[in-house]
């Protein structure tokens, strides 16, 4: 089937296979006549040999082939010396099945069925195994055989990985070999086993693979064991808070549904129909374990007995980056204004855990004060259409608000930094030599973020950016293949950059005055490709994302707080692209107006969007009930509008835009009262 | 797709493949068919999966093919590879793809066959291809992949099969046929496709896989399975496909990979080779045209990345509710 070369037969070759297709379909049909009728003669057995012989893929065969030794054993009972020849010849006909096709799933399963009989040899599987290592030493099956007898012969991981360093000394491009590297090592590192520190394992590692990649840097055989040291390096295994929303010492405003057309201040202001906040934690990985038994919360505020927190993450998972609460803060008389302080802490007893095991051990505790306003009667401001261009003015830079942002920083105090700092600093020098290949410019880059993202100190914050987005856009050039890649890496890096001082951060904060000064953020015309720093963002209650080129808006999730979204001029291709709006309840206005929704046969975001496909959504109401047809036709507009609470939706400019479209969303979203800035029914 | 015309990178000799997969079927005593006897029924899938591609599928007699299925049924209620060989897993899910292709998967005992398919998952989770217990992740999707055609998928156990498949999850965040194995993109496709399937794929970190999957595009444009390794148009599927389920599909060089694609058709005779100007075979012809698929190419039907069927096809059974 594969690498053989294309030539037109020639008739003396086409006789030739003709026969050979007679021979092998007689033996076929003589073998599946044993079978059936369960002949297992010294004379059948050899001519599944035969059969094999030719065609080692022949499964029935092997299967026959088992049934004829379980039938032999049954006969002669369990003297190993009877036992011990029959299952010999099964591995000779296995060898010589594997001097055919040495890739042939059927050959090597049998002789794991052998072996795992337990009367055969191990001494000589590990024999066997070098053999085939130097015929191929990439060949997945005999490295997966190999970790079969080393289950079987109980041999040591230090044993294996000096296996892995003889390969690997013996030629560096033998990715099979490093893979086997990192499970045995990273198996050795979890266990703290004898002589396998983190600190000093890791820079040794860092070495070895060194040789790897600066002999021939287009090779990639180190590339992802290099990646996976720098992972191991900059993650450190314990969960951490990364931010929260409110945030440490900052003060929030909380009214009703109406609002207050106050004054500006310098301090968010929360309306909310339901007298409730989102009490938002941004951990680095995903955890589980996140309850009233494991965050505690002091507060004034009541009805807050039963907390229930929510992983923001699909339905069947238990873990996520962030959770949500939802805090009370309306009693049932009217108190006047008043400011409530709120303590949050965390860590203090065990039970938040990552998904790879580790728990969240730092105890911690923030505390922040809202200022609790009676509403005024009037809700009519809630009907009025949001402009995206007008009613703006800037925030104040000095705004306590954004300095909160900062401190949460401290939390990573300590925790043996020293040897991972060290560490990276001795990568960045070594691959400033590498900066003309592709692989030394995308580790550095990656290098730098990775420092960037552990320096504490303020002042030295920042120092790197330019040079990892100028080390992208040369990437961008060199291997034009992979453009979009490294183009989505340059987005996220500026945005990182963009969210990395709160003067950066302002010179893109707006406030919209029609609804009561809420937070605007602005990252319109950026060429943004890919949203990040999400965790720094939580905030903020209006987004635009205007004429950028997202085609997803995978990472908004975790924005809690966001009422108003621009998406328009971007290149969401599809609703199942917007899936992680569905977790945004507080949504009231979205405009996707030009984008391209309708215009492609691929769905690439068809399995990330909660739906039937996925096994994952099969709820019925009446719409679907009533237009099965256009259900299915457009499901994934149908499945995410249905989750939002939309007052004002833009769509114009799609493809997909037309009456009958239009209809069928106002069938989906009842209460919408602006769509394409017209009120349905005009 | 849209910025690249058809004639710049050749062109889908799509009728010279539609004869050639119909000749190919009649010839049921040559060499290359009696070699691969035993797996008659995936070429069966691949062969009119592709016809149904190009909107030929109606070239062939439905009723022919779908009573040599049902000669190929066990009773355990599994198919072989052809009449005649031992139930396999691997013929199960082929005869239940080549049914749903033409709409009469309603012809078949479904709590037969399921049952027979959730027999095989064992108590970690994972699945074995058949009563001979070779475990391999190909098998934990093929059991999710067809329980789901049958609408069937709660007759296993989702969560233990789930939790298997991330046991199979590698460092460079592909996945490999059992927990340890190094990571193939055959075995990633398998893996990522039960995952979306069974709506879990919050499992994968799309990030690391979707570069370790992109830098499988070589210079050649076409892609290979693993690194350091020779391109293939199969993989055009395996790591296609993948990095379509996670969005990540932006990464790769699309107009590269389609004319990689099509320099692998025999122009003359039909039939598409893993590299160009190799051996033709349907196997590879199947997965140049769903790959040209997955790339928007013109001509071609929109094919379902995880059930790997087309799209028309899926809808129309995942959008229906009838339980098993």
């Amino acid at each position: 089937m594969h690498g053989r070369p294309r030539k037109a037969s020639k008739p003396e070759d086409e006789a030739a296979s003709a026969a050979k297709a007679v021979k092998l379909r007689s033996l076929q049909s003589q073998f599946m006549t044993y079978h059936h009728e369960k002949i297992y003669t010294k004379e059948a057995i050899e001519l599944s040999t035969k059969l094999l012989e030719i065609n080692p893929e022949a499964y029935t065969a092997w299967n026959y082939r088992k049934l004829a030794v379980e039938d032999s054993l049954s006969r002669i009972g369990p003297d190993p010396n009877l036992v011990k020849p029959i299952l010999d010849e099964e591995l000779r006909v296995v060898e010589n099945a594997l001097k055919q096709n040495f890739k042939s799933y059927g050959a090597w399963h049998h002789r794991k069925w052998v072996l795992s009989k337990g009367h055969s040899s191990t001494g000589n599987e590990l024999k066997l195994l070098d053999k085939f290592q130097k015929l191929d030493s990439r060949n997945f099956h005999a490295w997966n055989y190999r970790r079969f007898v080393v289950e079987l012969t109980n041999r040591s991981e230090q044993d294996e990985l000096q296996y892995t360093d003889d390969m690997i000394n013996n030629n560096f491009s033998n990715y099979s070999a490093w893979h086997n590297r990192s499970v045995l090592l990273s198996s050795l590192l979890a266990n703290r086993a004898d002589g396998f520190m983190p600190e000093k394992r890791i820079p040794d590692e860092f070495e070895i693979v060194h040789q790897a990649i600066f002999t021939d840097p287009d090779d990639q055989s180190g590339w992802f064991y290099h990646l996976w040291l720098l992972d191991q390096t900059v993650n450190v295994e314990s969960p951490l808070l990364t931010s929260s929303w409110p945030s440490h010492g900052s003060s929030v405003i909380l009214s009703g549904a109406g609002c207050l057309n106050g004054p500006p201040s310098n301090v968010t202001t929360f309306c909310s129909e339901t007298g409730s906040f989102p009490l938002i934690l941004y951990f680095d990985q995903a955890v589980g374990g996140v309850s009233p038994l494991t965050v505690t919360i002091d507060s004034e505020l009541k009805g807050n007995e039963n907390l229930v927190w929510e992983p923001i993450s699909n339905k069947s998972s238990q873990v996520s980056c962030v959770w949500v609460a939802r805090l009370k803060y309306f009693s049932s008389q009217p108190c006047g204004s008043k400011d409530h302080k709120v303590k949050v802490r965390l860590g203090n007893s065990p039970g938040i855990v990552s998904s790879r095991g580790y728990n969240f051990s730092a105890p911690y505790e923030f505390v922040f004060t809202v200022h609790v306003q009676d509403t005024a009667e009037d809700s009519h401001s809630q009907e009025s259409i949001v402009s995206w261009t007008d009613g703006f003015e800037l925030w104040d830079a000095q705004s306590k608000d954004l300095n909160s942002l900062f401190t949460l920083d401290q939390l990573n105090n300590g925790i043996d930094l020293k040897w991972r700092q060290a560490a990276i600093d001795s990568e960045i020098e070594c691959f400033r030599l590498l900066a003309d290949s592709k692989i030394g410019k995308l580790t550095l880059a990656r290098l730098l973020m990775a420092s960037e993202a552990m320096t504490l100190d303020a002042a030295v914050k920042g120092v790197y950016y330019e040079e990892i987005l100028q080390l992208y856009n040369d990437l961008m050039a060199l291997d034009s293949s992979h453009h979009q890649y490294y183009k989505n890496e340059h987005s996220v890096a500026f945005l990182h950059k963009v969210t990395s001082s709160s003067e950066s951060l302002s010179r893109h904060l707006f406030r919209y005055r029609d609804m009561n000064n809420l937070v605007c953020l602005r990252l319109n015309k950026l060429s943004l490709s890919r949203i990040a720093s999400v965790e720094k963002l939580l905030f903020v209650q209006m987004l635009d994302l205007s004429h950028n080129e997202l085609h997803s808006t995978e990472g908004l999730e975790a924005m809690q707080l966001l009422s108003c979204l621009n998406l328009s001029h971007n290149r969401i291709r599809s609703f199942s692209a917007l899936d992680s709006l569905r977790h945004v309840k507080q949504l009231k206005v979205l405009d996707v107006s030009h984008n391209h929704i309708g215009k492609h046969s691929v769905d690439t975001t068809r399995y990330l969007c909660s739906s039937p496909l996925s096994n994952s959504d099969w709820s019925q109401d009446g719409v679907r009930g009533q237009n099965p047809g256009l259900v299915t036709k457009y499901w994934d507009a149908y499945f995410v509008l249905r989750d939002l609470n939309l007052k004002q939706l833009d769509i114009a400019g799609n493809e997909i835009a037309d009456d009958e479209f239009s209809s069928f969303v106002l069938q989906v979203v009842p209460k919408l009262v602006w769509l394409n800035g017209q009120k349905p029914g005009n | 797709m849209s910025s690249t015309s058809s004639s710049q990178m050749g062109q889908l000799v799509a009728d010279k493949h539609v004869r050639y997969i119909l000749m190919a079927e009649k010839k049921k005593e040559s060499l290359e068919s009696v070699v691969m006897d035993h797996l008659r029924m995936n070429g069966a899938y691949w062969g009119l999966t592709t016809l149904d591609l190009l909107d030929k599928l109606g070239t062939v007699s439905e009723d022919e093919v779908v009573s040599w299925i049902m000669t190929c049924q066990h009773e355990s209620g599994g198919f072989a590879g052809n009449t005649g060989h031992d139930p396999h897993i691997l013929y199960t899910l082929s005869a239940v793809q080549i049914l749903a292709l033409f709409d009469k998967i309603n012809i078949l005992d479904v709590g037969k066959v399921s049952s027979y398919v959730a027999g095989l998952q064992n108590e970690d989770g994972s699945f074995s291809g058949d009563m001979w217990g070779e475990i391999d992740t190909r098998f934990s999707y093929i059991a999710i992949c067809c329980l789901s055609l049958l609408k069937c998928l709660d007759k296993i156990n989702v969560e233990k099969a789930v939790e298997y498949i991330v046991s199979c999850k590698n460092l460079d965040g592909g996945f490999g046929c059992t927990p340890g194995a190094e990571s193939h993109a055959g075995q990633i496709f398998c893996c990522v496709g039960a995952l979306a399937i069974t709506g879990s794929l919050h499992h994968v970190d799309k990030d690391l896989l979707g570069w370790w999957l992109c830098e499988r595009q070589t210079k050649t444009g076409g892609l290979n399975g693993r690194p350091e390794k020779l391109p293939d148009v199969c993989y055009s599927w395996w790591v296609l496909s993948s990095l379509i389920m996670i969005d990540r599909v932006h990464w790769i060089d699309k107009a590269k990979l389609a004319k990689f694609i099509l320099d692998c058709q025999d122009l003359d005779n039909g039939g598409i080779s893993d590299r160009p100007e190799d051996a033709v075979d349907i196997f590879h012809t199947y997965f140049g045209v769903a790959g040209l698929s997955l790339l928007e190419y013109p001509g071609v039907k929109a094919i379902d990345p995880a059930y790997a069927l087309p799209v028309d096809v899926i809808n129309r059974i995942i959008f229906t509710k009838n339980d098993c």
